[in-house]
């Protein structure tokens, strides 16, 4: 039993998508196909089969460019000690109520 | 889907791997976050054999989705009303989505997916057994719906909680679509049980076939299954394989009580002080005859999967023509 050479040259794809008319498009998995135009019908048989989306992005997987995760420290630290960024850093009286 | 319980290697045995003396700084990381129950995403660091151990728990897992739309799609011609057989198809066509899912989960630990259909259609890598077997008639159908999408739901819905982000996600994406899979088959077979005496008794025999079969799906038990801890301490595997037949068991005996089918174990009865179902002997020998090749339908399967899929060679290539002729055409009128 032969088999040939499957997806090689299809290239992978990013689909996002958005479940609803207001929210905006999550990643939700990624698949192989020819072109745009086939990852985006493809897309739509393999993750809205329940009507899960409204609207799909797809978009080739070699374009993201990601974090690294070993330098998650360097990146994300800077906002670890701003603590006044956030509404609970301030002490309003409370006969303010709600602010 | 389908797993079964997937500790059963592809070819040479692997042996438990040990855990080194001194820890890399990041190893120690990894060990920490498992510890912590949190999990690991494709960009983090990991251990080789985590790596090895997911890319064939979820290959198998995908091939398994793929293999099990053969024997139900051996019915959708012969499917008794139009109505069964939309079901059927929108449940086949389910089963191909899973397969895409988790290739695509797999593919984030870096393996293709050309290497892995290489491997289902080489036959190096292994699905699960229970699609070795035979689709005698329409109660078939019904029967793998309750019993095997019910097993199969056991085993998936602890995955939702597997450690490798991307599994988990495909999972919980798989679990939300099983039941409706287990409902459709387990109402077939009412509407069957309603029917005529033949129709009766056709339900009870499939049920006869395929019931040690699905527990059997289930992997071997835990005292012969050494793989299964190192699955555990990584957070892959969250229940054991005999817990989880058990849960199944305990679920399905009254589910056969309504359908007015017995399950064909005489030693099946509830244990009060354990509060579960005892049950016989399953025929390990024959599953692991299966699992070997030699099951009634391996052969079968395995070059009707191959088929399709050489078959759908011209498919391929005239999308992959067409996207590059319509690249070029673009770069020209660019110009
Ligand atoms: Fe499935
Ligand atoms: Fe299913």
């Amino acid at each position: 039993m032969t088999t040939k050479p499957a997806l090689k040259d299809w290239p992978l794809w990013e689909v996002f998508v958005r479940s609803k008319q207001g929210l905006e498009h999550k990643h939700c998995g990624s698949l192989h196909a020819a072109d745009a135009g086939q990852a985006l019908h493809m897309a739509r048989d393999v993750y809205t089969r329940r009507q899960e989306g409204v609207s799909i992005w797809v978009l080739p997987s070699s374009a993201i460019t990601a974090s690294n995760p070993d330098e998650k420290g360097e990146f994300f630290d800077p906002a670890a000690d701003k603590i006044y960024r956030h509404p609970t850093f301030y002490e309003i009286p409370e006969e303010v109520g709600h602010m | 889907m389908y797993t079964q319980s997937m500790d059963i290697p592809d070819g040479a045995a692997k042996k438990p791997t040990a855990v080194p003396d001194a820890m890399s700084e990041q190893e120690a990381a990894f060990e920490a976050r498992i510890a912590a129950d949190g999990r690991i995403e494709p960009q983090d660091w990991m251990p080789a054999a985590y790596r090895k151990t997911l890319v064939r728990q979820i290959s198998q897992h995908a091939h398994s989705e793929i293999v099990g739309m053969l024997p139900e799609g051996n019915w959708i011609s012969r499917a008794p009303s139009l109505k069964r057989k939309a079901i059927l198809i929108a449940k086949v066509q389910d089963e191909g989505g899973h397969g895409l899912y988790l290739y695509s989960a797999a593919e984030t630990l870096g393996t293709g997916r050309d290497e892995m259909l290489e491997g289902l259609h080489s036959g190096k890598a292994k699905y699960s057994s229970i699609f070795n077997y035979p689709t005698l008639n329409w109660a078939d159908v019904g029967v793998i719906g309750w019993l095997v999408d019910g097993a199969a739901i056991m085993n998936q819905v602890p995955l939702c909680r597997c450690s490798y982000g991307p599994y988990a996600r495909a999972m919980i994406r798989v679990c939300k679509e099983e039941s409706f899979h287990q409902r459709q088959g387990y109402e077939a077979l009412l509407v069957m049980m309603k029917g005529t005496e033949e129709q009766k008794a056709m339900v009870q025999d499939a049920v006869n076939r395929y019931w040690w079969k699905c527990l059997a799906m289930f992997g071997p038990p835990d005292a012969d299954s050494p793989h299964s801890a190192q699955g555990m301490r990584w957070g892959i595997k969250r229940i054991s394989n005999d817990d989880l037949r058990q849960k199944f068991i305990d679920a399905t005996v009254p589910q056969a009580k309504v359908l007015g089918v017995t399950l064909p174990d005489p030693d099946l009865k509830w244990n009060e002080a354990r509060g579960h179902y005892d049950y016989g002997q399953i025929d390990w020998d024959e599953f692991w005859n299966t699992v070997a090749g030699n099951g009634p339908c391996n052969k079968e399967r395995l070059a009707t999967r191959v088929k399709a899929h050489n078959d759908g060679q011209w498919v391929r290539d005239a999308a992959l023509a067409y996207a590059h002729k319509q690249q070029e055409r673009a770069i020209k009128e660019a110009a």
